[in-house]
């Protein structure tokens, strides 16, 4: 049986976004369980190769609980230990994600994250503090976020070529 | 015209990442508009970006670069701009660790955390205690307190959550607030009350008659945040623990309550924490593992991992409480996350009969190859306890565990399994030839050598006994041939095991001998001429005493006896007898994830020797010959407990005993007495 341990509030190891080829968008890490960035993207490398095949919400690596998502070109990941309420992790991922989701719009895809890292880094420090899980409600970390809602330049480039090439084809 | 479009969008390219070639230098000399006035917020915005992305990526900012940013960033303060003012905080809290003097921000985030814009107060706070000292933190007390207790829920949580960063930092100031988080407590936000009780309990966790107190208050008034109710379980069942309560206890019955939650997260808190509690019925258990056998056909990927998870421990204890989920269990086996998969036939492992194996092992074989490495392991160790529940099945089991040995796996999963096939070849003396086999198989191509010399060792030992030794002669003598020189030498010892106890190999034996003789490592030829030497003697004493017992003595002791004779050189030759003989060595831990240690662990009497011969009085007393167990002198109940152990040397006797903390000892000179 595992040893009971210490109740307390930090429970997030870390909160991490790679991309389709395992490289590093975003990473925080709240304690020292990969101190140097050496170890840290080593990791990242370890989990990306584990999970970037399979579907699977969930797993367990290098002794750690991990909980991660993934949209077209993205990967999130949020870690814990392994004594952890896994679904109080899930709880911090679903909130990153859906966060996102509405202030990326639904794009949630690497072109438009890349345009508004200001956002994501808002968000996840609305999020988790410090290991500690600030918010739970994707609509108040959007409304703290408090964004000033512009158009990604993409987002125009796109609908522009949309609509031209369509113009054209008629 | 279409294509010129695409071309273009090709070139900015999907794969192109606008942060790609960022250059530090570069983006601080950008940094340097932030003086300029009036400030321009949106290229302001993008520089703070660029460089907190740089310091995420993991880029390195010498001191001095760091903190000339950092003051830059302090200008942008004259701005209006929120979003810009949010990436200040955000700004100073990633450069609060590289930067000087950051100090300076302080007036300005107290302004923000006291002013009227709430976007700003919760993430000025957060910010303002990241920068903070024990002594500045007692001028801002006041505000603190404020913030804690103020009517919006981000402003509370954030005071309350920093004001939890700081207890390490200020404890007895951070002490002082413990009313006011006491009235945070009963918000009505549920993130509030979470960091309100988590605060409270960090500050009163020494206490535990406080913490009883609290928890008390707490389970009656009925807080709605389910965060907050996960919390309350773990710092109950810690309660619970630290007071060895009954299960008829309240704080057991508020767990069990949990179980009834309508959320699901607490409902799991819940089960989890009975499941953990070191003793608990099998009747106790019951609604726990109901609830997790719901949660099994959860279509959230997490529920079942969690429930599978948390069944798999109650099957370690309690395997009778969970054949009522084996059903359940069994269609989990199928699972598209490989490590419900894996858990969930491990579980099974656990708690299946006799009959149910075949099949079982049958899934895994399927599935095995994709699993990870830490989860192989998991299902050798089930395999492992469960051909010790069943001996009969070893056959399958043996089939099954070599076929896992044929596959790509790291050098802990290998391990496993070899020590699995050995544990099953020693049990079972029915299963020897086919362990036996598959084990030569697996040496004819391992890259690790200590594998290949502990299953050679075993060769052996085991091989000469069995109907038709001459088989594993082969195998053995390609070693010699193929592999390094650690395990060339395993090989040889092994090849002298067989001419020593089987007389028509021996001449075959002495052949591939002489042959050994001529290898190009020392060790290999220095043990093929002693072999050679003492085989051909024909002698069964000298089989016995060089071929067969291994050191009789603890290779520690005997190091020490060695070097002791160097310093003091005689013309007697040195004497194995004044070894002492090697006592069983301490026991090693048998739990599920232990490690085996890789060098031999040091048995008592070495350990006592060297104790011994620190003691000035003690080092004229010559090398310690035997050390007995320790004596129990009282009984166990008593309030003191003292126990005795008695230290055999040349002349001496010396008798330790120890009490509680405190050990005399005692030197008697023996041929004195005339005992």
């Amino acid at each position: 049986m595992d040893s009971q341990t210490e109740p307390s509030l930090y429970t997030v190891k870390a909160v991490l976004i790679l991309d389709n080829d395992g490289d590093r968008l975003y990473a925080k890490y709240y304690d020292d369980t990969y101190p140097t960035v050496k170890e840290q993207k080593a990791f990242e490398k370890n989990i990306f190769n584990k999970t970037h095949r399979t579907d699977s919400e969930i797993a367990l690596l290098e002794g750690l609980t991990v909980v991660y998502k993934s949209n077209i070109d993205l990967f999130f990941y949020v870690i814990g230990s392994s004594h952890e309420n896994e679904l109080m992790l899930m709880a911090v991922l679903n909130c990153l994600f859906d966060s996102l989701s509405q202030m990326l719009r639904k794009n949630v895809e690497r072109r438009a994250l890349l345009e508004n890292m200001e956002g994501l880094f808002l968000a996840v420090d609305e999020i988790v503090d410090g290991g500690v899980i600030l918010e739970s409600d994707p609509q108040q970390v959007v409304h703290r976020v408090a964004l000033r809602t512009f158009l990604f330049p993409s987002q125009v480039l796109q609908s522009a070529k949309e609509q031209i090439k369509w113009s054209l084809l008629r | 015209m279409i294509k010129k479009f695409d071309k273009k969008d090709e070139e900015s390219g999907s794969g192109s990442n606008p942060f790609q070639h960022l250059e530090k230098s570069a983006v601080l000399q950008e940094a340097r508009i932030f003086n300029e006035t009036p400030i321009n917020p949106r290229r302001c915005l993008h520089i703070l970006t660029k460089i907190i992305y740089l310091l995420n990526q993991g880029e390195h900012f010498g001191t001095t670069e760091a903190t000339e940013a950092f003051f830059a960033m302090t200008r942008l303060f004259q701005s209006n701009d929120q979003t810009l003012r949010r990436m200040c905080y955000l700004t100073i809290k990633e450069m609060a660790n590289i930067s000087e003097d950051v100090i300076i921000v302080t007036s300005s985030l107290t302004k923000d955390m006291t002013g009227k814009e709430d976007v700003y107060r919760g993430p000025a706070i957060r910010a303002l205690c990241r920068i903070t000292d024990t002594t500045m933190l007692q001028a801002i007390e006041r505000y603190m307190k404020q913030a804690i207790v103020d009517k919006v829920p981000s402003v509370s949580s954030s005071a309350l959550v920093s004001s939890l960063h700081m207890v390490k930092m200020s404890y007895d100031v951070v002490k002082r607030w413990v009313n006011e988080a006491q009235e945070a407590a009963s918000s009505d936000n549920i993130m509030v009350q979470y960091h309100a009780l988590g605060l409270l309990y960090h500050l009163r966790k020494n206490d535990r008659l406080a913490v009883s107190k609290m928890l008390n208050k707490f389970t009656k008034s009925g807080l709605k945040s389910p965060f907050a109710y996960c919390m309350l379980i773990r710092i109950a069942s810690k309660l619970l623990e630290e007071t060895e309560g009954g299960h008829d206890s309240p704080l057991f019955d508020f767990i069990e309550s949990c179980l009834r939650n309508k959320n699901e997260m607490v409902v799991y808190e819940a089960a989890s924490a009975i499941v953990h509690m070191p003793t608990c019925s099998a009747r106790e258990l019951a609604p726990a593992v109901s609830v997790l056998q719901l949660f099994c056909s959860s279509p959230k990927a997490a529920l079942r991992y969690a429930a599978v998870r948390t069944l798999n421990k109650v099957a370690m204890k309690h395997p009778s409480a969970v054949t009522a989920c084996n059903l359940d269990l069994e269609n989990l086996i199928t699972d598209s996350n490989r490590s419900i998969a894996t858990l969930a036939i491990t579980t099974l492992l656990k708690t299946g009969s006799e009959s149910s194996v075949d099949r079982l092992m049958k899934q895994i074989s399927s599935f095995v190859s994709e699993i990870s490495d830490e989860f192989k392991v998991v299902v050798v160790q089930a395999i492992s306890s469960l051909c010790q529940k069943y001996p009969r099945k070893h056959s399958v089991m043996m089939n099954f565990l070599s076929n896992m040995l044929r596959d790509d796996g790291g050098f802990e999963y290998k391990r496993a399994i070899v020590d699995c096939i050995i544990g099953i070849i020693e049990e079972n003396p029915e299963s020897k030839e086919t362990g036996l086999a598959h084990l030569c198989e697996f040496i004819e191509d391992c890259e690790h050598t200590v594998l290949a010399t502990k299953i050679l060792h075993l060769l052996g030992k085991e091989g000469p006994r069995t109907p038709a030794p001459s088989k594993y002669i082969r195998f053995i003598f390609n070693r010699v041939v193929l592999e390094s020189e650690a395990v060339r030498a395993a090989a040889v010892s092994a090849l002298a095991k067989f001419g020593a106890q089987n007389d028509d190999l021996l001449p075959s034996v002495l052949v591939l001998m002489q042959r050994c003789m001529m290898d190009s490592d020392d060790e290999v030829r220095d043990r093929a001429t002693f072999y050679m030497n003492v085989l051909q003697q024909k002698q069964k004493a000298l089989n016995a005493a060089y071929i067969f017992n291994g050191l009789s003595v603890s290779v520690p002791g005997l190091e020490k006896s060695l070097h002791q004779y160097t310093l003091d050189p005689s013309e007697r030759p040195f004497d194995m007898k004044s070894v002492p003989l090697a006592t069983t060595p301490i026991s090693e831990q048998k739990s599920a994830t232990s490690k085996m240690p890789e060098k031999m662990a040091p048995s008592r009497q070495d350990i006592y020797q060297e104790q011994l011969a620190a003691i000035l009085e003690f080092q004229g007393l010559g090398p310690l010959f035997k050390s007995s167990e320790a004596v129990q002198l009282t009984e166990a109940e008593t309030e003191y407990v003292v126990r005795c152990v008695k230290h055999t040397f040349a002349q001496h006797m010396v008798f330790q005993f120890d009490c509680g903390g405190v050990t005399v000892c005692v030197c008697v000179c023996v041929s004195q007495v005339g005992v």
